[in-house]
């Protein structure tokens, strides 16, 4: 869900596309948009306190095996949330499972650990080496 | 006492038409997106989603874009438009100690593990305006350095080896939430720290500049500022174990203050917290600086300035709260007027 949550719905929906035909699915829950309320740590590791509200979008399918699929992604594109609740019913039959995590789930994480990796090297550039005062070398 | 009158319609409609217009200018100008506000005013948009306590870059631009960019409007459209949505759930507690952080610096460790990193700050530049940006075109490009991956301790946990610091204190319980509680004194530290998290920034900045000024100082050190990202995970009941659904935003300020002891507790170093949607520097330390104020009857000082009393601070950070009732005097007030009139005019009759 990590991943998926991420991606974007159209990154989603090629990968489904690339996994071949797909199982029917029927929508049970949503997509509805609403709120979760953020918390932090007083001090940063201390008692829970209420941070403010982010905007999430869920969506529950059923896909014609009856398998279900539940999906939580933070803004509000409901075609997201819907497209993550479908590789979530799609994860959970064994039969394809494999498939769908080296279709869908592996490149979405690679692009995802991608973009990381690009900020933390400019986060990296911007790291102070000190020049020591006697001989203003490093 | 305000009149029920009717009326005004008319012209009511008129002066939105006209506020469309005036908000659309010169329409051989090209029109702003809300892509273009939400990528590039930044700030204004971490602003708006902070004082208006709703994360949601998209919606804070449109609003941006709605209220012509009076943020303080801007928040006062997102706090309506939250309430428009059902809550499905809270956060497990966000880690800032595992942030994806931007940046991060500490005014008191100069060699601290995982080094000072500076991020996209305005701190060094000049603050020479820079007409290359009317021209436009495209910035430099970006230097990049492979990651040592070396962990980024939090400065609290490297104080707090020495027990020179005061620790984080560890109760689960669930925190007072303002948005379904009425605000109620004493206010415990979890529900300062929300109204403070949703405050006015140049409230709480006037507030925290004065006590770097001497009213319920401090002695105040910024002992670790982060921004970046964090996961948000929430336990649906529906699964029963915990989803990362995304990320956010934040910036943390950890500051460090100094503290003699007392009777029961050692000298020490004392802390205050700030934490903030968004890159809100300035914000996320006003708000550490205040809440460390805050902490003043709890830590036996004397409460004597402004920023030490609870109530004055809660009762006025909230910029929504404060615009409703500074603008209601544009409400027509026309018959408590006519009765001060009267008033004025019997006193001067009984004088002569």
């Amino acid at each position: 869900m990590a991943v998926l949550a991420r991606a974007s719905d159209a990154a989603i929906a090629e990968r489904l596309d690339a996994c071949g035909p797909l199982p029917a699915f029927e929508r049970v829950r949503g997509p509805e948009q609403g709120l979760v309320m953020a918390r932090g740590r007083t001090g940063g590791g201390g008692a829970p306190f209420n941070l403010g509200e982010v905007t999430v979008t869920r969506c529950t399918v059923r896909a014609a095996n009856g398998l279900i699929g539940h999906a939580y992604v933070t803004g509000r594109n409901g075609r997201h949330a819907e497209l993550a609740a479908c590789v979530d019913a799609l994860m959970q039959d064994t039969a394809c499972t494999e498939t769908v995590e080296r279709i869908v789930i592996t490149p979405l994480e690679a692009a995802e650990h991608a973009r990381r990796a690009a900020t933390a090297a400019k986060a990296e550039a911007t790291k102070v080496h000190f020049f020591a005062m006697q001989n203003m070398r490093t | 006492m305000y009149v029920t009158v009717k009326g005004g319609e008319q012209a009511i409609d008129a002066a939105h038409a006209w506020l469309a217009e005036e908000r659309r200018g010169d329409v051989s100008v090209p029109e702003l997106s809300v892509a273009q506000i939400a990528e590039q005013l930044g700030r204004a948009v971490d602003r708006a989603m902070s004082e208006g306590s709703l994360y949601d870059r998209d919606l804070a631009a449109l609003a941006i874009k709605q209220s012509q960019g009076d943020l303080i409007e801007a928040a006062f459209l997102l706090r309506a438009y939250r309430t428009t949505l059902p809550r499905f759930a809270h956060s497990l507690p966000i880690d800032t100690a595992s942030m994806r952080a931007e940046r991060r610096i500490s005014a008191i460790y100069k060699d601290l593990p995982g080094g000072q990193i500076l991020g996209p700050t305005y701190d060094y530049t000049h603050r020479l305006l820079d007409f290359t940006l009317a021209a436009g075109g495209t910035p430099p490009p970006v230097a990049s350095a492979e990651p040592d991956g070396e962990a980024l301790p939090r400065v609290p946990d490297i104080l707090g080896q020495e027990g020179l610091l005061e620790p984080d204190e560890g109760s689960d319980a669930t925190p007072g939430d303002l948005t379904r509680e009425p605000l109620l004194f004493p206010a415990p530290r979890d529900v300062r720290l929300q109204a403070l998290a949703r405050g006015d920034e140049g409230f709480l900045l006037a507030l925290g500049y004065s006590t770097q000024r001497g009213y319920g100082g401090t002695h105040p050190f910024a002992g670790e500022i982060r921004m970046g990202e964090v996961s948000v995970e929430i336990e649906p009941a529906e699964l029963g174990f915990a989803i990362d659904i995304g990320d956010i935003v934040v910036t943390e300020c950890q500051m460090v203050n100094q503290f003699k002891g007392s009777k029961t507790v050692p000298a020490q170093f004392t802390r205050g917290y700030g934490l903030v949607f968004g890159f809100s520097e300035r914000k996320a330390m006003a708000m550490a600086l205040v809440d460390r104020a805050m902490r003043a009857g709890e830590l036996g000082e004397d409460v004597t300035a402004p920023a030490q009393d609870i109530e004055f601070v809660l009762y006025h950070s909230d910029n929504i709260e404060a615009t409703g009732f500074t603008e209601h005097l544009k409400l027509p007030h026309y018959v408590d007027f006519q009765s001060e009139l009267q008033n004025v005019r019997r006193m001067r009759r009984a004088a002569e």
